[in-house]
């Protein structure tokens, strides 16, 4: 009898959850509605960072009649799940697709199966090693590094020895946020004297190793870049191991960590991201893509600068991930 | 005092044990039917769905998760559990990095070395739950750690690519059966079934895994030497874990170090949803591939309907704790 009951419950419950989810999308519009359909597979979903990205990627479509579907691996290591979900997104037959890809050559057949369809693939964040994708719309690396040397600059009164801590110098990130920095400070501040960069693989301790020695042989230095989130933790510790209040501090991207070196002075400031931005752009440039314009092959969104005067402000707030 | 007692308790376990047959084929059937009705109400609700390339996908996705849980399966019904096999599989599809990509191995030796490493990771776990007798769930959780911290280890935290190692993508992604469009690895999908499901109801280990799980002392009081046959059990299971490493690997084309986390409790997930007990002495191979086809049937249809991905998981929720109270309603009425 029980038995016969938890079937009729269990399918009752399958059903009846299916058929409210059902509701839901017809309400979203459903399969066949007049809107144009975005379907964005991105690296992640439940971080802020993506959060952002959705919402950007939302507003803007709404204000422009397009509907978006918004997707993500649990965490950036999840290339398995990713190749899922966007295969299942494949199978929807949207109008485009936007795609962060977390392994350019495992999505490879998926992209091309996306070109026979005729969906055309709008890359964002990083970016896809193909030519697949129409454009790609990401963070403009350089200017965002140029801008964190002009403050780094006004921070150390234009002069003096300053360091750079970066990630890696493999990466596309890595390289552009380092040249970014150097160009500037080789171009506009004539007064300074930038070290060899050095990098620490993004990891906080070995940043911080790298910042303790760089002290330590530089005893005169006035100011340390760093170049992802991983490396300003370390580079924060590092100073603060060291026993120095008088050397400025400049990072990139935001995390508690940051967040709280700036609002307690040990850090001056640093550059984000702007992920709502990207998700706007990213819809702007598959509509673009839908109605036939060329599109550039980059897409810059924007990025700020924030301090402890601007970090409460609502389009920094927006911005910064914890 | 046991042995007065053992007779007796072996007999009423014999009893439910037929009964638990018969029961274990109910829910089968019952796990079969809610398959059926999601696949239905999926091909109705979107005109996407129901297309052979969509049900190839569905089951390409399988893949990994099915074969972890067929594996798992046996340890389940035992009365044990392994969570190392999300980051086992990851510390595996490294290791078929090492073998092929840094040593240079042929794929012949190196897959056969990667599904070899995967039994030895369950030859440990096997050890560290029947000799040193440290309950499954802690002595694989260790194992977990330990395997997601060495995949980072012998990789050096970077993705190894299989790019100049030829024909290894095939093993999941080629077409074996030319003209037929089946990618290779659900036809090892399905083969690695039959042959689990033909072993757990026909041979020695099978009948063991059964026996131990029901009635772990009763099994010891018979003359079965139960530590030997945990450690073959958790040591079997671990082959599949190797298996999963090459599969995923041969799909992405690469080992990613950092991925499996959390593939261990979708591969639970889909052993419970197919009527095999977490409390042992019951289950399916049957049953659990069925409960992986549901959980990719669910993901496929919610994700191609456009459900909101947060509400995805909800539902996938309620399916799990539907299909465990079916469960204990089955296990009330003995």
């Amino acid at each position: 009898m029980k038995m016969r009951r938890a079937v009729v419950a269990a399918v009752c419950a399958a059903v009846a959850m299916l058929t409210t989810s059902c509701g839901d999308d017809a309400s979203g519009g459903g399969g066949g509605g007049g809107e144009p359909l975005i379907s964005i597979v991105s690296k992640g979903f439940q971080h802020q960072f993506w959060q952002a990205v959705k919402q950007g990627a939302e507003e803007e479509a709404e204000a422009r009649g397009a509907r978006v579907t918004f997707v993500g691996p649990p965490t950036e290591a999840d290339v398995e799940e990713q190749m899922n979900l966007l295969t299942n997104e494949l199978a929807k037959s949207p109008d485009a697709i936007g795609f962060a890809a977390l392994d350019s050559q495992a999505a490879a057949p998926l992209l091309e199966q996306a070109q026979s369809q005729d969906i055309p693939v709008v890359a964002f964040d990083s970016g896809v090693e193909s030519d697949v994708p129409v454009t790609t719309v990401a963070t403009d690396n350089r200017a965002a590094a140029a801008e964190a040397a002009e403050h780094l600059a006004e921070a150390v009164g234009g002069e003096g020895k300053v360091a750079l801590v970066v990630h890696d110098q493999t990466s596309l990130s890595g390289k552009d946020r380092r040249d970014g920095f150097l160009e500037w400070m080789a171009e506009n501040a004539p007064g300074i004297t930038v070290l060899e960069p050095q990098y620490g693989g993004g990891d906080q301790m070995e940043s911080a190793n790298i910042t303790r020695s760089i002290i330590q042989s530089n005893p005169d230095l006035a100011g340390i870049y760093a170049a992802n989130e991983g490396s300003a933790i370390g580079v924060i510790n590092g100073v603060r191991e060291s026993g120095r209040d008088d050397i400025a501090v400049v990072g990139f991207d935001s995390g508690q960590a940051q967040i709280d070196a700036i609002s307690s002075g040990e850090m001056t400031g640093a550059v984000t991201q702007d992920p709502v931005d990207m998700g706007r752009q990213l819809v702007d440039a598959a509509l673009k893509a839908l109605s036939g314009e060329e599109l550039p092959e980059r897409i810059d969104t924007a990025f700020h600068w924030y301090d402890r005067n601007n970090i409460e402000d609502p389009t920094i707030q927006a911005a910064l991930y914890k | 005092m046991t042995t007065v007692k053992s007779p007796v308790l072996g007999r009423q376990r014999q009893e439910s044990g037929t009964l638990a047959v018969v029961k274990s084929r109910l829910q089968q059937l019952l796990a079969f039917a809610s398959l059926i009705v999601i696949y239905t109400f999926f091909a109705i609700a979107s005109p996407h769905f129901f297309t052979y390339d969509n049900f190839i996908s569905i089951l390409f996705s399988t893949v990994v998760i099915g074969t972890l849980a067929i594996g798992t399966t046996f340890v389940i019904i035992s009365a044990g559990i392994d969570l190392s096999i999300g980051t086992g599989m990851a510390l595996c599809a490294v290791m078929s990095g090492v073998f092929m990509v840094n040593a240079g191995l042929p794929v012949l030796i190196g897959v056969p070395l990667t599904i070899l490493f995967g039994g030895f990771m369950g030859l440990v776990n096997g050890i560290n739950v029947a000799v040193l007798r440290i309950p499954p769930f802690i002595a694989t959780l260790a194992m977990m750690l330990v395997a997601e911290g060495l995949a980072l280890v012998v990789s050096d935290s970077t993705p190894i690519y299989f790019t100049d190692v030829s024909g290894y993508t095939d093993i999941s992604t080629g077409r074996l059966i030319s003209g037929i469009d089946i990618p290779n690895a659900v036809l090892i999908l399905v083969a690695i079934a039959a042959i689990a499901g033909v072993l757990l109801t026909k041979s020695v280990l099978g009948r063991y895994t059964y026996s131990i799980g029901s009635n772990e002392e009763a099994t010891a009081l018979s003359g079965i030497d139960v530590r030997r046959w945990k450690i073959t059990i958790y040591t079997f299971a671990g082959l599949f874990i190797g298996l999963a490493g090459v599969l995923i690997s041969a799909r992405l084309g690469s080992a990613q170090p950092a991925t499996g986390m959390g593939y261990e409790l979708q591969a639970i997930a889909a052993v419970v949803i197919g009527g095999t007990s977490l409390s042992g002495g019951k289950g399916s191979i049957v049953g659990t591939v069925i409960g992986a086809l549901i959980i990719s049937v669910l993901n496929n249809g919610l994700q191609i309907m456009s459900i909101p991905q947060e509400w995805q998981n909800v539902i996938l929720g309620c399916v799990i704790l539907v299909a465990v109270y079916a469960d204990r309603a089955r296990k009330q009425e003995t």
